[in-house]
């Protein structure tokens, strides 16, 4: 008799369903290198050169055994320097900031140290992926709010007092948007922080890892801006997507000593210390890298541009994306659901995308084109969607 | 509104790019786009168009000296006189006043160390003011005008990655 192990695993590990677009995910990988993938949440561009260097200093000076928990003094410092440069806003070196395995641990602190079984979390989707699952791995219950594209894919204040219940322990608010490249402006969060007054017992966990992505004006904002709730709001921020480091996995949370403590805990005993060599890097990427993030997000602009101008050119509704390197087009028109879009576009065009309803149920009749990618491959992907939606109708005709 | 400065990079990367293509990319309109670069023509700020080709795949016999030239200043001309006759020569394809042990750097291109060498007998040593010259000769090329010759362009990302 063999080994039973489906009774063994974690019911609430079984519980997180495998990804809706599992299929897609492997028709995808097995073409990758002969089509062009506008699927892919991650910047193409390489590191930049002198914060490169900067890690590699620290190895051939031997810097490469474990950091404080929370990370080395001078990284911290230097995270806490570009947290006041940028957003104008004061973290201490000293219990306000913990370095982390990219952004993704931070969810997964949060949650661990926040929720007691049966706590809920709001969450707005479409989303990044991660939320619900963290959520759920730490026996939470996770409240859905689907944001509209009418609005942008902003979250309305309305839609949150409706999800609020006596439950709710904090909310997940992932601005901008993957997938989605929406953008809460200051003037869209003080509606948020007006909700989050009438209830001073939920915790907002921030996530603005595309913060410094913003086609506004290039100004990052932060929930924590705002000083009335600074003192329950965790931010999430990392390197990765405004640096593009995302193979150095340094992210970090900002808050107050209280809830940053017992995060510390779990990722004391659960991951010691984020890499050195990575944490030496990002001091000088946080200390001396504005140029080159402006000089990527000028180029990212670029291609946005490019992107909406041929959604419009293949018929594709799409309400304009002001953040990270996304755009969510709707694809309602062709009659087609994600999935199928999605995977005919690949294998008659070459292209890859994803399907929407990778980031909740009402990302169904959207797709998420990534402008990641160079601006050659852009266009010649957007040429060819307008020819498969132009066949499309041809054949519906 | 066009930024000049962006639109100088972009084309500065890709010169091929079509006036509508740059409209879209800076958010402009075509014909906003032909004027501006009309206009930064005229300004003498857009200088030409070129293209960037590594000739060692093709012509490997290339050949490129970079010659230190020392000289006298002419009076009330300075270096000029002499880096405006130097610079008249097709094969010059740069020539700087420079800082430090010497005056002018020409970059010379032809198809021998020998066509180098009789260029700076015959032309540039015989210029009257010209006290000496240096020549050196490149190997390799390895990077140039901002363009690493042959950097691996493979992308090493996940096909997916949400």
């Amino acid at each position: 008799m063999s080994f039973d192990y489906e009774s063994k695993i974690s019911d609430c590990v079984k519980q997180v369903p495998p990804s809706a677009i599992r299929r897609f995910f492997d028709l995808a990988s097995e073409m990758k290198g002969r089509v062009i993938s506008l699927s892919i949440g991650e910047p193409d561009f390489v590191t930049p050169w002198d914060i490169r260097e900067a890690g590699i200093d620290s190895l051939v000076d031997g810097y490469t055994h474990y950091s404080p928990n929370s990370g080395y003094s001078k990284s911290k410092e230097a995270i806490a320097e570009y947290i006041k440069r940028r957003y104008g806003m004061t973290y201490s070196s000293d219990g306000e900031i913990l370095i982390t395995v990219g952004g993704s641990e931070g969810l997964d602190l949060a949650a661990r140290a926040l929720i007691n079984p049966g706590d809920e979390v709001i969450i707005v989707e479409p989303c990044f992926v991660a939320y619900k699952a963290t959520v759920m791995f730490a026996h939470g219950v996770p409240v859905t709010v689907s944001t509209k594209p009418e609005n942008s894919y902003k979250l309305m204040p309305e839609e949150l007092e409706d999800a609020i219940t006596d439950k709710t322990k904090y909310i997940i608010l992932g601005y901008p948007s993957n997938p989605t490249g929406a953008v809460m402006t200051l003037e869209d969060l003080a509606k948020i922080k007006d909700v989050l007054l009438k209830h001073p017992d939920i915790i907002v966990i921030s996530d603005e890892l595309y913060s410094e992505l913003n086609y506004i004006d290039g100004k990052p904002v932060s929930l924590a801006q705002f000083s009335e709730i600074a003192d329950r709001v965790v931010v999430i921020n990392g390197f990765s997507k405004a640096f593009a480091m995302t193979g150095f996995r340094i992210g970090y949370l900002l808050g107050p000593k209280e809830l940053i403590a017992p995060m510390n805990k779990i990722h004391q005993y659960c991951i010691m210390c984020s890499p050195s060599m990575a944490q030496y890097a990002i001091i000088e990427a946080a200390l001396n890298g504005d140029a080159h993030v402006e000089e990527m997000r000028q180029e990212y602009n670029r291609r946005r541009r490019v992107i909406l101008k041929g959604l419009e050119d293949a018929g594709l509704e799409c309400f304009e994306p002001f953040g990270a390197f996304y755009a969510f087009p709707s694809i309602k028109s062709t009659g087609l659901t994600s999935q199928e879009f999605c995977e005919r576009f690949l294998m008659e065009k070459g292209v890859a995308i994803v399907p929407g309803n990778a980031f909740g149920d009402c990302g169904e009749g959207f797709v998420r084109i990534s402008y990641a990618a160079s601006m050659e491959n852009i266009q010649e992907a957007m040429r060819r969607l307008a020819e498969f939606t132009g066949e499309l109708k041809a054949g519906k005709d | 509104m066009i930024d000049d400065i962006e639109l100088l990079n972009v084309l500065e990367n890709n010169a091929r790019l079509s006036s509508a293509e740059l409209a879209v990319m800076l958010g402009s309109t075509e014909a906003e786009v032909e004027a501006e670069i009309a206009k930064l023509k005229e300004d003498k700020i857009i200088l030409g168009h070129s293209t960037i080709i590594n000739w060692e795949k093709i012509m490997p016999y290339n050949c490129i000296g970079m010659i230190e030239v020392r000289i006298t200043p002419i009076k009330n001309k300075g270096y000029d006189q002499i880096a405006n006759i130097l610079s008249k020569y097709d094969k010059v394809t740069a020539c700087y006043l420079m800082s430090g042990g010497f005056d002018l750097m020409i970059i010379y291109e032809d198809k021998t160390l020998r066509d180098i060498a009789n260029f700076v007998n015959e032309k540039i040593a015989t210029q009257e003011g010209v006290l000496s010259t240096t020549t050196h000769f490149i190997l390799k090329k390895y990077k140039a005008n901002g363009i690493v010759f042959e950097s691996p362009d493979d992308d090493d990302r996940q096909a997916v990655v949400l």
